[in-house]
């Protein structure tokens, strides 16, 4: 599938800032299940942006910037072939060994009640994948979306327990309960292509679990099925902290007032696609 | 249990070490010597060295009791704690470049990997990161305590941010203000080069641009952390600029201070603040104390933090364990330092062993630290064994026990004249880029009330001065007229 | 050196200055405050100290009666008064405890020694006789010339040093000017004949106040006439607590800062200008202009440069 993403993140200051410091983690790699055709970060304020990577293996984008700054825009622009490839992430470097993946984090601490959970959740699975399976149908179906329930630092003990949140979420729990079972999960931050409109006001999140012989699948709770074209994949961590898209500081800077638009859609025409893939 | 005291020899008799203390001690009387022990206090507050006592609003600045007598050591006991020293602290810093690379430890089955990678101290930041020179633990603070006249265990190995060392300096001033006569009778070996020797390990680890004079500066969560005082107290004797946070600011990776005449460049960090409070555009995003992007200027070479990011790893209680192994695996050599015998509770026949032993063991949270969280099975009454089994039963990964061992004892003056008291001992070992050495003594720490063998400052431990003195025996002799 | 660093110091300074002058205000007060009413005694003596030290607003919001006793209670060691004696010297303390290294052992033992007694005038004070209070006051000027004299004797001549000055001097300058701007009234050249030697008690505490009572007779030889007051207050270099002395000592501290950066800033010039003004300035203009349009626009002035030393070197 041919998708075209254009990620606005504007930041507005009733003071001005003295000085911005972003880590931007907005940048797709490819792996078998992606093509990146081209792809953009910019800002429109003077500033610096340097690209690196992190442990984890995503690229990462130091921007800085020299106030007085009222308002910034960033963007993130780019068109993207994907296959569905069943959840399987091949072709990926895996920069970090998978037991690393088993750590607990603030967001992803195990409770009781998770473990129960856990437990009802997988007690007929034998293997690894059925239980990821049997994961996240369980959490899918007892968890309610919701925008307002939650925030970024809501853990998944916390939304587990009001049965309500957002994707990362949704994701945490995944996150959680499948390291209780020894498993190795990551969090996944990227878009999701939606059928019914093309304007976004935040990205979209997900897990994968490592499955010994098949390697790491994706698991997307909060729509209870394994990731496939429609999914454009960012970057990944132990959990949001990790891989947040953007996570700053300033310096000064009063009355922040933060506004996301993603605008992401695929182009119908099959020749848009076919002329992309030959530039 | 029968305890090694270290001035008395079981004849009776004193220990070669402690003769000529000994003698002097018999020819002042009690009183003469709590004069002094308050004068010493008064020093001490004059000073301000204080501490801070967390939770407890009326003293925020407290002294830490100081005992009069020195502990001695003779130079060749001390010899081979060097070694054991030089040689430990040598193999944790393998270790953690070990660990942050290859993992050939871990390949070779030595330690199994999720201790590694599931440890809360490590830092997946530092994964697959060099940092300058290839090393971490530039500080560290190792706790000692001896048992007999023959054996030291350590009891930890502290690689983040170990404090005492101003202690130790300090105590040793005040002593040779109070007691010049007690110096002239032994050769006691200096200590007072420890900033010097600090600083020449710091400057050896500067990054490649900076081989000339670096800039350095210590960087401290600010003047209500309960080692302030240590810190203004180091940055004064090396002549570097005492920083927090917020007087550091980063510039495309590259790490300024704030002064007077505009930004000056930063290339090397003694940092005392923790791995979470350094950036909180990666560790914790509350954090205060820390600077934007200094992970970042620290990731592109550009700034030396000391001690390494990630060591914490390193000096947890369950990598304690593995200490033996990793002195032979990295160096090849039969560890000259003791381990106090450890079991671990992640292991099955250890868990069951020490839940029938509750009663004779020491039981310790693999990450707590400061004498919190732990039981002292011979001391605790039965509601706290029940308490701890269950808290073993719970989580037996998050513990570890150990036989009490027989702590030595030194004598501290009371009101009532001498008596002993467990100590035990802190000596820090510096790690430059070329070479790793320690300043002749330590930060003796000593329970201050009978038969305690609590230790930490937090909980009332007092500190005293440590002396190793050349073997050869000197006599008091009359002066020749 | 760290800004930091130097903001801690030129704060320090301030805070020990402001604790100095507050004790002689008060003293100076209740000397006044004590005489007959026909020598000039008058209860609105202690509404003249709040003023300027510059916490009457705060004070009467506390709810505080206008009386001897609260007054002298807000102004040493009320905890909720920001400006009492007591938080000044805690928040020099806090500040010297920031720049441990920048000071000098001497210096830090008179501010730490003096924050350890301050704490023990403070647990008795409730049993407080005006006798106490004396020590107390003594106590505090003697912890200020303790400290500056450690600095004088002990400090190393470089922006250290020079930002402690600055502090003091900027501080001191505005502790002369609120002084003379609650007291303009008694100065006024018509004064002499309507009040006659009424006055003269008024004259003599706002000499006091800035340690300058004999320092008047030795300077003018001549019994005490208002617009002397004000010119020894106002214009005279001799007098260290003259608004033109503390500015000779703050273009002084500034140039020598300048010349150690290589740098010249807002600061200097701000500072040399009012410099030069005063150098200018005979006591037949300020009265023709108005001593108290003088005085109210040279507290603004000196604020300024306050700020624009912020700016330029402290961030």
């Amino acid at each position: 599938m041919h998708i075209h993403i254009q990620h606005e993140t504007t930041y507005r200051y009733s003071t001005p800032a003295k000085h911005s410091f972003q880590h931007l983690r907005m940048t797709p790699r490819n792996f078998d299940g992606q093509h990146i055709v081209n792809w953009r970060l910019d800002m429109n304020i003077e500033g610096r942006l340097k690209e690196t990577e992190d442990s984890f293996g995503n690229i990462l984008h130091h921007m800085s910037a020299e106030g007085p700054i009222s308002s910034i825009k960033i963007l993130a622009e780019g068109d993207i072939i994907t296959f569905n490839t069943n959840g399987i992430i091949t072709g990926l470097a895996e920069k970090i060994p998978n037991i690393l993946y088993l750590r607990d984090t603030q967001l992803t601490r195990i409770q009781p009640e998770l473990i129960d959970f856990t437990y009802n959740a997988t007690r007929n699975e034998v293997n690894d994948l059925n239980k990821c399976h049997s994961l996240l149908s369980s959490i899918h179906d007892c968890m309610l979306f919701d925008n307002n329930a939650t925030t970024v630092t809501t853990t998944a003990y916390e939304s587990f327990s009001n049965k309500k949140g957002v994707c990362q979420d949704f994701a945490h729990i995944f996150l959680t309960c499948a390291r209780f079972l020894n498993i190795p999960a990551r969090y996944v931050s990227g878009y999701y292509v939606r059928n019914d409109i093309d304007r976004q006001t935040a990205g979209h999140a997900w897990a994968e679990a490592y499955i010994p012989d098949l390697g790491w699948i994706g698991f997307d709770p909060a729509h209870g099925i394994s990731p496939n074209e429609r999914y454009v994949r960012l970057a990944t961590a132990l959990d949001y902290n990790g891989a947040a898209p953007i996570k700053g500081t300033i310096v000064g800077g009063l009355g922040e007032d933060m506004n996301i638009s993603i605008h992401i859609f695929s182009p119908q025409d099959p020749k848009d696609t076919h002329q992309l893939l030959i530039q | 249990m029968l305890q090694f005291d270290e001035m008395m020899g079981a004849n009776g008799q004193p220990r070669v070490a402690y003769q000529n203390l000994s003698q002097w001690l018999n020819s002042v009387d009690a009183q003469w010597l709590s004069s002094r022990r308050e004068q010493a206090e008064l020093l001490f507050r004059r000073i301000g060295i204080t501490f801070a006592v967390y939770g407890s609003q009326e003293a925020t600045e407290r002294l830490i009791p100081f005992d009069v007598l020195p502990r001695i050591i003779s130079r060749n006991e001390w010899e081979r704690l060097e070694r054991g020293l030089i040689q430990r602290v040598t193999a944790l810093n393998l270790f953690l470049k070990d660990i942050y690379g290859d993992g050939q430890i871990i390949k070779a089955g030595i330690i199994p990997a999720d201790l590694i990678y599931r440890n809360p101290g490590f830092c997946s930041e530092m994964f697959g990161r060099r940092p300058p020179h290839d090393v971490y633990v530039h500080i560290s603070g190792v706790d000692i305590v001896r048992t007999d006249d023959q054996n030291f265990y350590v009891l930890e190995d502290n690689a983040r941010t170990p404090s005492g060392v101003s202690y130790m300096l300090e105590n040793r001033e005040v002593m040779m203000r109070l007691f010049p006569e007690l110096f002239s009778l032994h050769r006691v070996a200096p200590i007072e080069d420890y900033p010097n020797e600090l600083l020449a390990t710091l400057r050896s680890v500067s990054p490649p641009h900076a081989a000339g004079e670096p800039v350095i500066a210590l960087m401290t969560p600010g003047q209500y952390n309960s080692a302030f005082y240590e810190h203004s107290f180091l940055a004064d004797k090396l002549g570097i600029e005492l920083v927090e946070g917020r007087d550091l600011f980063v510039r495309d990776d590259i790490v300024y201070m704030r002064t007077t005449e505009g930004p000056r460049r930063v290339d090397v960090i003694y940092r005392r603040i923790d791995d979470d409070f350094l950036d909180p555009l990666v560790f914790r995003a509350d954090s205060a104390l820390g600077v934007a992007g200094l992970m970042g200027a620290y990731q592109a070479g550009n700034v030396t933090l000391a001690n390494a990011v990630g060591t914490g790893v390193a000096d947890d209680k369950a990598t304690y364990t593995y200490m033996p192994e990793i002195i032979r695996f990295y160096l090849g050599e039969a560890p000259i330092l003791l381990n106090v015998p450890t079991y671990r509770c992640r292991e099955a026949d250890a868990l069951t062993y020490v839940l029938e032993h509750l009663s004779e063991l020491v039981v310790k949270e693999v990450n707590g630290s400061g004498g919190y969280g732990m039981l002292v099975g011979p001391h605790a009454s039965k509601a706290q064994i029940e308490e701890f089994r269950l808290k073993l039963r719970a989580n037996p990964d998050n513990f570890i026990a150990q036989p009490t061992l027989a702590l030595s004892t030194c004598p501290i003056s009371v009101a009532q004249g001498i008596a002993p008291r467990h100590v035990d001992l802190r000596p820090f070992v510096l790690h430059g880029a070329k070479n790793v050495r320690v300043v002749p003594g330590g930060l003796t720490r000593v329970a201050m009330t009978e038969n305690s063998l609590v230790v930490n400052s937090s909980q009332g431990g007092g500190t005293k001065d440590t002396w190793v003195i050349d073997d050869v025996l000197t006599e008091i002799r009359p002066t020749i007229s | 050196m760290l800004s930091r660093t130097a903001d801690n110091l030129y704060w320090l300074a301030r805070y020990m200055e402001r604790a100095d002058f507050l004790s002689r205000a008060i003293e100076a007060s209740r000397r006044l405050a004590s005489l007959p009413k026909t020598y000039g005694g008058v209860e609105s003596e202690w509404d003249s100290v709040l003023l300027s030290s510059g916490s009457a607003e705060s004070f009467a919001a506390s709810g505080r009666p206008l009386e001897e006793e609260h007054v002298i209670e807000y102004l040493t060691f009320a905890a909720d008064n920001p400006g009492s004696i007591r938080n000044c010297l805690y928040l020099a303390r806090t500040n010297a405890r920031a720049v441990r290294t920048a000071l000098t052992v001497e210096m830090w033992e008179a501010i730490n020694g003096a924050f350890l007694e301050m704490q023990s005038f403070e647990n008795r004070r409730k049993t407080t006789s005006k006798e106490e209070l004396t020590h107390f006051l003594e106590f505090v000027k003697r912890t200020s010339l303790s400290y500056d004299g450690g600095a004088y004797r002990t400090m190393l001549r470089n922006d250290a040093y020079w930002f402690s000055r600055l502090g003091l001097f900027i501080e001191r300058a505005d502790n002369t000017a609120r002084l003379l701007d609650v007291k303009y009234h008694v100065l006024l050249p018509e004064k002499e004949s309507i009040g006659g030697s009424l006055d003269y008690f008024q004259w003599s505490a706002l000499l006091r106040a800035v340690s300058a009572h004999n320092a008047y007779h030795w300077v003018y030889r001549t019994s005490m006439k208002p617009w002397l007051v004000a010119d020894l207050l106002i214009l005279r270099p001799e007098m260290p607590r003259s608004l033109i002395s503390c500015y000779e000592s703050i273009v002084r501290n500034l140039d020598l800062l300048a010349r150690a950066h290589s740098r010249q800033g807002p600061a200097q010039r701000q500072a040399r200008k009012l410099h030069n003004q005063l150098q200018n300035l005979t006591m037949e203009n300020v009265f023709q202009n108005g001593l108290h349009e003088f005085v109210s626009n040279f507290i603004v002035e000196n604020n300024q440069l306050g700020l624009l030393i912020s700016e330029q070197y402290l961030f």
